[in-house]
Formats: C-alpha cells, structure tokens, sequence
C-alpha cells in the first residue's frame, strides 16, 4: 500500500504527446478511475506508472521513493489487463502462484496464499482448469487473484470489465469495490465508461489531450465541471450548451442567446460565455420558490425509457436541439409547443474562450 | 456424404502411403524374386538389402552423420532465426521490410553458385567434410524460413501475456523466455520439422562440401547410380525411417497442448 505521486509525467511517442505534464497525487489506499476518451492518454499513464512504458519526462513516486526509472518487476504492482493476459500455458493455480514464484515465497506460503486468492474470489473449484477451459468472466477473476495474492502497493486496473457482458459487469463493479475495501490497496482503475467511474471512484481523474483536466469526488466532477468537456463527458444525455453574449441591463448581467436570457448570479468580466444545462436540470413545471427561466420550445422527438422520459426539443429561432431528461413517464405529441423551465441555480458557466468553469 | 468422406481420406491416404509402401516392400524382396513379376508380393522378406547397405556400404556412418547435420543446422538456425523472429515480430526498426524481402531472396541464388565459392573458404578455415561445414550451408537454408515462421507466431500471441510477466516479476527476457516461448512451442515444432527435412532432403550442398563424411542423400547419390534396383528402393526405405521417426517424435508438440488456439 502506497501513496502514488506523479510530477509533470510526459510520454511521447515520436511527435505524438500522448501525456502531456501529468500531475496527481494519490491517497494511500484510494480507489482512483482514470476517465477519458479513447486516445487521451489514460492506460499510457497507467502504463508509465506500472513501468511498461518508459517516461519520456517526468518523476513517478510510490511514497518517498522514486520508481519512474524502474523496471516493472522492481516496483511492486499489479495489473489487470483488458484481456485478462492469463497465461494460456498454465493452469489457474499456475497463473495465481506464479507472482509468489518469482518472489521466491516458500512452498507451503505459496500454497496458502493461493488458496486465500482464490476463496476470495470464490474460484477454488477451478484451481486445476486450463484458462481456456474458462468463461470470460472467471478468467477475469483469476486475473484479480493473480494481481492481489501478493499483496501489491499498487494494483492497476486498465479496463477490465470492458470485454464482460452487460449483466456480468455490473456484478462484478460491485465486487471489485467491495474488494477494495476489504484489501485497502491502492487501485487505479482506466476506464472510459462513465458509469463505472462514477460508481466506483472514490476520485475520479478526467484525462483529455494528455493531461488530468480536473481531479475530484464523483460529486465534485459532476456538480463543478471544471470545464466544458468535463461538464460535456460526464452525465447522460449530454449536457446542453449555449454560447452567449453577456449583456447588461439596470445592473443585471445576463448570458443572451437569441431572445433568451439567462441570469448570471455574480458579476463576471467575461464578454461570451458559454452556458450549460444539464438535461435532468430542465423541468416542465414551473417551481414558484426558485429563480427560474422559462424557455419556449417545440418537440421534435421523445424517448420513452420507462420510467424516465427524454424529450428533444427545438428552443430558440436557429433550432438549436436541446434534450431534457424529466424522471416520469410521459406522452407528447411531436411538433407540440410547450414551455420549459430551468433554475438559475443550476445553471454552468464556462468562459467562451478557455472553456473554464467561471460560475 | 458418410461414405464420401472416409472414401476420399482412404483415397488420399493411398496416394502418398503407397509409393512408400511399394518401395519398402521392394527393399525387403529378395534379389531372386525381384524381376519377377508374376507376384507383387514376394514369398520371404530379406532385411539382407538394407544390412548391407547400412553396414558394408558404409550407409550407417552417413546416417549418423546425417542426423548430426540436421540437428546443428536446427540448432544453428533456431538460435539466430528466433531472436529475430522475435525482434522483427514486436519491435519497429528502419529497415525491417527491408530485412524480411532480403532474407527471401536467399532462395533465389542457386546454391550451386554458392557451393562452389563456400568450398574455396571452407578450404581456408578447415571445415571442408566435416558434418559442421555442411550444417552451416543448410542452417543458411533454414535460417530465413525460421526468422518468417517464428515472427509469425509470435506476433499472433498477445503482448499481454509478456507484459503481464514483467508486472509480476520477469525481466523482458524471462518473459520472453517463460512465457512467449512455451506458448510459440507448436509453431516452433512445425519449423523443426521443417528444418529437418530440409536439411535432410538437401544433396548438393552436400555432396560438393564432404568427401569422407558424406549425409545420407549425398552418400546415397554417390554410390546409387553402380548399384542394383533394389539397392535403391533399400536406401529410399533407409532415407524415410529416421524422417518418419523425428516428424513422430516432435509431432506431439505441433498440437497445441493447451487444446487452443495461441490467441
């Protein structure tokens, strides 16, 4: 178990700068997703920390000691992989005891520790199987055993439940965290699945370009986006946007997107900005004790989910589609006008330029 | 179609058993009995062709010294050919189409070409008939379908399955070693095989860099053409065995252990 620190990492492969300054600081035995899109940077971090790919720039600490230059059997991690990598040429046991092999632990420990991986994630009756004797998802289990039967100060996780099915997935998200609190041992997890990071993560770091946009509790992420591709990447349907002027009238800002108004709740030197409201925040009643925008819109589309409801709708003169997530079942006519309203409160501004959160 | 198939298995089973069997009847028939026609089979079999042929006519010592060119090419060619196979497999280098057209082209010089020339330096540092000599010749023969067979297998097993050897406590070559080699061993097995009929079938170079300590094939070619038919039906019997028994022993490694496929 280990604080993980990482000081200005760069990778680059050639003029490609798939990390680009990466920073953070990781609390000895937290849980930590790292969440982006593909091609962000995420799993050649993670890969930088396990030690699989050179650091071009940069410095990797396990606590106070430096490991960045280090070869990965020298660091004392652990690693998931997407496909598992359970070596096909050995039995279960093989592949669990191989880790305690290399570190020369004894026979009977081997045994020991073996059989306690292997309770723990109830695969004991598999023990003398091939790998390709397996499902998909036990030979995800014997990877987990594999990675924790030594006890690693890190264990890293790149994917892992991206090739499970559906059902399966979520059954083991909840077990996998329930692991992690059982053994305590620094995880870092990549995924690109925001649910699984949300759900998981005591923290969550959203990479985009090569680097961490912003490092933070789930809650955090999703109530203060630091910017507008955090606010954009995290929540489903997407967050809708609005690039608006800021104008002025006796004292009052407002963020102006065609005849609509938006009320800014603090002074801001901005000139444009960009608005933001989450699809869950729109509201088809008007609620009298909250400050709130009406907003005239026509629907173009509905998606009945049971129970929730998502409607597209066409607001403002340049038929900008914004989509609204109400959490009841719900009949409307297509093309049919209505009324929509937002709270002041939850709206996002983002400056126009940097796209940085302002409010 | 139950019929069909079994027929055409038995079909294609006779097509290439049965010259084999012909001729391995043929070297067990007595001299009497074998112009005569009148009967395939003869009325008593004589091991006395491939006695003599082994032991009088010196086919013993070729063979041994046979198996010993076949074994040091392999050796010779495995222990370059993997390591690039392996390198050209997994990392990119300037030049790397470069080196495996190069390696083809090897085949288009006719090794008479560079037999002749191979004596002269040979000469030079002593290896003329030795069973060394020779295996260097067929290693340079085997070597560039080693390099191709290997790159192949090893760029269809999963770098995970290496890099999860380095996570857990390998050095790059330990992973290499306790974990792509292991799951290359079917494919590795077929290159064997290969190496071996190659070398074993090769009589050219053979017969041009021996004298006293001829291979089989070169051996057999020099003293062929004086002997009587059945004599040559004892040496093509003699030259199948050992092939067939090698092929056999390594063959258990060319169906993959593991009941899968490498991927």
């Amino acid at each position: 178990m280990a604080k993980v620190v990482s000081q200005d990492v760069k990778k680059y492969f050639g003029e490609i700068r798939a990390l680009d300054g990466v920073s953070i600081e990781i609390e000895d035995g937290a849980f930590v997703v790292l969440l982006g899109p593909s091609g962000c940077g995420k799993t050649t971090f993670m890969r930088c920390i396990s030690g699989l790919e050179e650091l071009t720039d940069g410095k990797i600490y396990f606590d106070d000691k430096e490991v960045g230059r280090l070869q990965p059997k020298d660091r004392n991690v652990a690693m998931v992989f997407q496909s598992y990598a359970v070596w096909p040429h050995m039995k279960v046991r093989e592949n669990i005891a191989y880790p305690l092999k290399l570190k020369r632990f004894s026979k009977e420990e081997i045994e020991q520790k073996v059989k306690w991986a292997a309770d723990l994630l109830n695969i004991s009756e598999l023990l003398s199987r091939y790998p390709s004797q397996l499902s998909g998802g036990q030979r995800q289990r014997v990877a987990v055993a594999r990675a924790i039967v030594h006890r690693p100060e890190v264990l890293l996780m790149d994917e892992p439940l991206s090739n499970l099915d559906a059902l399966l997935r979520v059954k083991m998200r909840s077990e996998l965290k329930k692991l992690h609190e059982q053994l305590k041992v620094t995880t870092i997890y990549v995924t690109h699945d925001q649910v699984e990071a949300m759900t998981m993560g005591d923290k969550i770091a959203v990479m985009n370009g090569g680097r961490i946009i912003q490092y933070g509790t789930p809650e955090e992420i999703y109530k203060k986006p630091a910017t507008a591709f955090v606010a954009g990447f995290i929540g489903s349907p997407q967050m809708n946007f609005f690039k608006c002027d800021v104008v002025e009238e006796n004292g009052q800002q407002y963020a102006k997107f065609e005849h609509i108004r938006f009320k800014i709740p603090s002074r801001i030197n901005n000139r444009s900005v960009i608005v933001g409201i989450r699809p869950e925040d729109v509201s088809l009643e008007l609620r009298k004790d909250r400050d709130s925008i009406g907003l005239e819109a026509t629907v173009y589309f509905i998606e009945r989910l049971m129970p929730e409801t998502i409607l597209h709708l066409d607001v403002g003169n340049a038929k900008s589609r914004i989509t609204a997530k109400l959490p009841n079942d719900l009949v409307l006519p297509e093309g049919k006008k209505i009324e929509v309203f937002v709270s002041t409160e939850s709206l996002h501004f983002f400056d126009a330029e940097t796209e940085e959160r302002i409010l | 179609m139950k019929i069909i198939y079994p027929l055409l298995f038995i079909l294609i089973a006779c097509f290439f058993l049965g010259p084999m069997f012909l001729a391995f009847v043929a070297s067990i028939t007595p001299a009497s009995e074998f112009y005569d026609y009148s009967h395939i089979f003869p009325s008593r079999l004589t091991f006395e062709h491939i006695n003599k042929l082994l032991f009088t006519l010196g086919g013993f010592r070729a063979l041994i010294v046979s198996i010993e060119v076949a074994l040091i090419s392999i050796g010779i060619s495995f222990a370059l050919g993997i390591p690039a196979g392996y390198a050209i497999a997994r990392y990119t280098f300037r030049g790397k189409d470069g080196v495996k057209l190069a390696m083809l082209f090897t085949r288009s010089l006719p090794l008479i070409v560079v037999a002749v020339s191979l004596v002269t330096v040979y000469m030079r540092l002593n290896l003329t008939d030795t069973a060394l000599g020779v295996a260097l010749a067929h290693a340079a023969m085997i070597l560039p379908f080693v390099v191709i067979f290997t790159s192949s297998i090893f760029s269809s097993t999963f770098i995970e399955y290496e890099e999860a050897g380095m996570v857990f406590g390998l050095t790059r070559f330990g992973a290499f070693l306790r974990i792509s080699l292991p799951l290359a061993l079917p494919g590795l097995a077929a290159s064997a095989i290969y190496g071996f009929i190659m070398s074993w079938n090769e009589t050219f170079a053979a017969s041009i860099l021996s004298i006293q300590n001829r291979t089989l094939p070169a051996h057999i070619l020099a003293t062929a053409m004086a002997s009587p038919d059945y004599f040559k039906y004892a040496m093509a019997t003699v030259m199948a065995i050992p092939a067939l028994i090698f092929i056999f022993i390594i063959r258990k490694y060319l169906i993959s252990i593991w009941g899968i496929s490498l991927k």
